[in-house]
């Protein structure tokens, strides 16, 4: 089997298309670039359109082997494991192989690292469900996530059912999206930058009396930063309410620099 | 401003904070849900560490009671503070929709008498429901004294009651809570189970039949203010389980917060070890399958405050083990140390593909350097490993020093603490 590089998209699609083009020209793709990051390399190249329909063909194909692995497919594509695209080659390829028993095989090379890649991103999803801080600028509610991995397809289901009258908007900085919602629609979209408007005296008094709430309710006898941080660890804080900095409770400033961290007392990377 | 500091301030001892238990999906018209994917959802952690779910204040800290344990008690110096219902529900609803919260957890000093001060709780929860349409997550406490059809109303508006117990004993309780007794206490406690139990046969039969205190009810108690054992804590803990049906039993490590002759004196530390070990077995009981019994027994009343309560067990009954990975079930998979209900799940799931070998447990989740000394793989035990009561209870110790709560872990003595004096 030629080992080759597959250069596509970077879209879920593009990506199912190269499965499906590795088996139809017989190669084994060591490598996957999309359109952002080409590199040069000893490896031949070649180029992947996306198609629709081969690109369905795959999911499909994954479904009836297992719906569980067709869930690992989508969420693993999110994660933001570097080589997400060859794990999960190597984890359809396998698949194939041996069929549904080695989605029982957990410990395998080609199930594993794919496994940990989910659980992170699965991990991320269930705190930052807690961590969203929103604001309200005139009835519509806004927040913003520095995430690691593309959470928002997975956290839009639990938004969009509890705010179910609100419209809001919730933006991850890192991956430049955002996930906008009014009731009854609601849509993923790229966004190349967003800027919370100045806060409102009625905001600005919510965030104090939170921040007040949050600083009240510790137990000063039992502090324990250690045990705070690995619970929520310090990259989830630039974008809570709490640990803003007195310009953020301020009626009129705005606030959340793009630079983000290194506004934050104490802050140290 | 001052208001939510004053009754939050009175608030933070409280140690539940869960927003489990409740299902209800979101609805139209209607603010949020409570349902099962948000379990466990923390919105904040505190510099404590102590996960924050809940808007977790007091409708007022004014009070009739004098317990002394108690930094609300009348006869205590402080300033006081009264929220009024709408106050509360409006900033209940704008703190959740700005995601700060998983909804209310109302509690409340005894305002003129426990009916009085329960209509008001009641009062806000109504506006909270109805007014506002909230479909949140709503933990009432139910004020022992109060009359039935009070705490019956409270039910139907929250998703979950406690009631707390406080001290673990009559004795303590007669000292240190002088108008609470433990009859009080438990009357409330049945009659919650009671009604719990007469709503779900009404469900069965009546499908819309309004609800009842759907996430069910919990307690707390105060430990290290009196001196019973972790024995008597434990079983009290077990028996709440079996015969009120508890959802959870909460433990709060005792913060000394007033001088007085029956308390232990303000400068002693909060017993943190002996509250996390307390919550170890109390997981032991709910989910492993243990009973309080097996856990303590009069010879060692109190846990030992160097390995956790499932090793000890373990060290005491090394005749169970070592137990076969690939043919063990569920039940005795769960009592080695080093697997927890996830291992175990994990374990049952993928024996069937193929034997399991020590190297896979690693990659499974297996903390193995707890579980090596209990397991075999294939029937083999992990080469190089001597099995002696005493080295393997050496390693265990030295396994978990780095996890402890606490700095309180100076350099460690084996001999004098074995005793597992309470600290």
């Amino acid at each position: 089997m030629k080992e080759t590089i597959y250069r596509y998209d970077g879209s879920f699609e593009g990506f199912l298309c190269c499965v499906f083009d590795s088996y139809v020209y017989k190669e084994y793709p060591v490598q996957f670039q999309d359109e952002a990051h080409l590199a040069q390399s000893l490896f031949p190249a070649r180029w992947v359109g996306a198609d629709p329909r081969h690109a369905r063909r795959v999911l499909v194909s994954l479904e009836k082997i297992d719906p569980y692995a067709k869930e690992l497919t989508v969420k693993g594509f999110l994660t933001c494991a570097p080589d997400r695209e060859v794990l999960l080659y190597r984890f359809i390829r396998a698949l194939y192989d041996i069929g549904r028993p080695l989605l029982r095989q957990l410990s395998d090379e080609a199930v594993l690292p794919l496994l940990r890649a989910v659980r992170h991103l699965d991990g991320e999803v269930h705190l930052l469900k807690g961590f969203v801080r929103f604001s309200e600028f005139e009835g519509t509610l806004a927040g913003e996530i520095r995430p690691k991995n593309r959470v928002l397809p997975l956290l839009r289901g639990h938004f969009c059912s509890r705010m179910y009258n609100e419209v809001f908007l919730l933006y991850d900085r890192n991956h430049r999206e955002a996930l906008v919602h009014r009731p009854g629609q609601w849509a993923i979209v790229p966004m190349e930058s967003f800027r919370m408007a100045a806060p409102s005296a009625e905001e600005a008094q919510y965030r104090r009396l939170w921040k007040r709430f949050y600083d009240t309710i510790e137990i000063k006898e039992r502090r324990n930063p250690r045990l705070r941080m690995s619970n929520m660890p310090k990259r989830y804080w630039e974008t809570m309410t709490e640990f803003q900095d007195e310009d953020y409770f301020l009626a009129g400033t705005e606030t959340l620099p793009e630079g983000g961290a290194s506004a934050l007392p104490g802050h140290a990377k | 401003m001052d208001k939510l500091t004053i009754l939050t301030d009175a608030a933070k001892y409280d140690a539940a904070c869960t927003s489990s238990g409740a299902q209800r999906g979101s609805r139209r018209g209607m603010i949020g849900n409570t349902s099962a994917s948000v379990a466990g959802c923390c919105h904040t952690f505190s510099g404590d560490g102590r996960c924050v779910t809940l808007l977790k204040v007091l409708m007022t800290n004014c009070c009739v009671y004098d317990c002394k344990y108690c930094v609300n008690r009348c006869s205590n110096d402080t300033r006081r503070a009264v929220f009024t219902p709408e106050e509360l529900a409006d900033l209940t609803i704008q703190f959740y929709r700005r995601n700060y919260i998983e909804g209310l957890f109302l509690s409340s000093g005894v305002l003129v008498s426990p009916d009085y001060t329960t209509e008001r709780m009641i009062r806000c929860l109504d506006l909270l429901r109805r007014r506002h349409r909230f479909n949140g997550y709503i933990h009432a406490k139910a004020i022992p004294g109060t009359s039935p059809e009070l705490v019956t109303r409270l039910g139907l508006l929250a998703d979950r009651l406690s009631v707390n117990i406080e001290l673990p004993s009559e004795r303590g309780l007669a000292a240190l809570a002088p108008n609470k007794t433990r009859k009080a206490i438990f009357r409330p406690m049945g009659l919650i189970k009671s009604t719990l139990q007469e709503n779900r046969e009404e469900l069965a039969k009546y499908r819309h039949a309004p609800r009842f205190a759907p996430a069910g009810q919990s307690t707390q108690m105060i430990i290290g203010a009196t001196p019973d054992s972790d024995r008597h804590i434990l079983s009290l803990t077990q028996s709440l389980y079996d015969r009120y049906r508890l959802k959870r039993v909460f433990y709060s490590a005792y913060v000394p917060v007033v001088e007085n002759t029956l308390l232990p004196s303000p400068d002693t530390k909060p017993p943190l070890l002996r509250e996390h070990r307390l919550y170890q077995a109390d997981w032991l009981l709910r989910f492993y399958g243990f009973r309080a019994e097996e856990l303590l027994d009069e010879n060692d009343p109190n846990f030992n405050p160097l390995v956790d309560p499932k090793c000890s067990w373990a060290l005491k009954h090394l005749e169970f083990f070592p137990v076969e990975v690939n043919t063990a079930g569920r039940e005795e998979l769960l009592r080695v140390p080093g697997v927890g209900t996830v291992s175990a799940k994990r374990i049952l799931y993928a024996r069937r593909a193929r034997k399991l070998e020590h190297e896979d447990l690693r990659k499974l989740g297996v903390v193995m350097k707890r579980a090596q000394y209990f397991i075999t793989c294939k029937g083999r035990v992990l080469d190089g490993l001597k099995l002696q009561q005493d080295s393997i209870l050496r390693n265990l110790i030295a396994a978990e020093r780095t996890a402890l709560p606490g700095a309180e872990l100076e350099q460690l003595s084996l001999f004098d603490r074995m005793g597992g004096a309470s600290q």
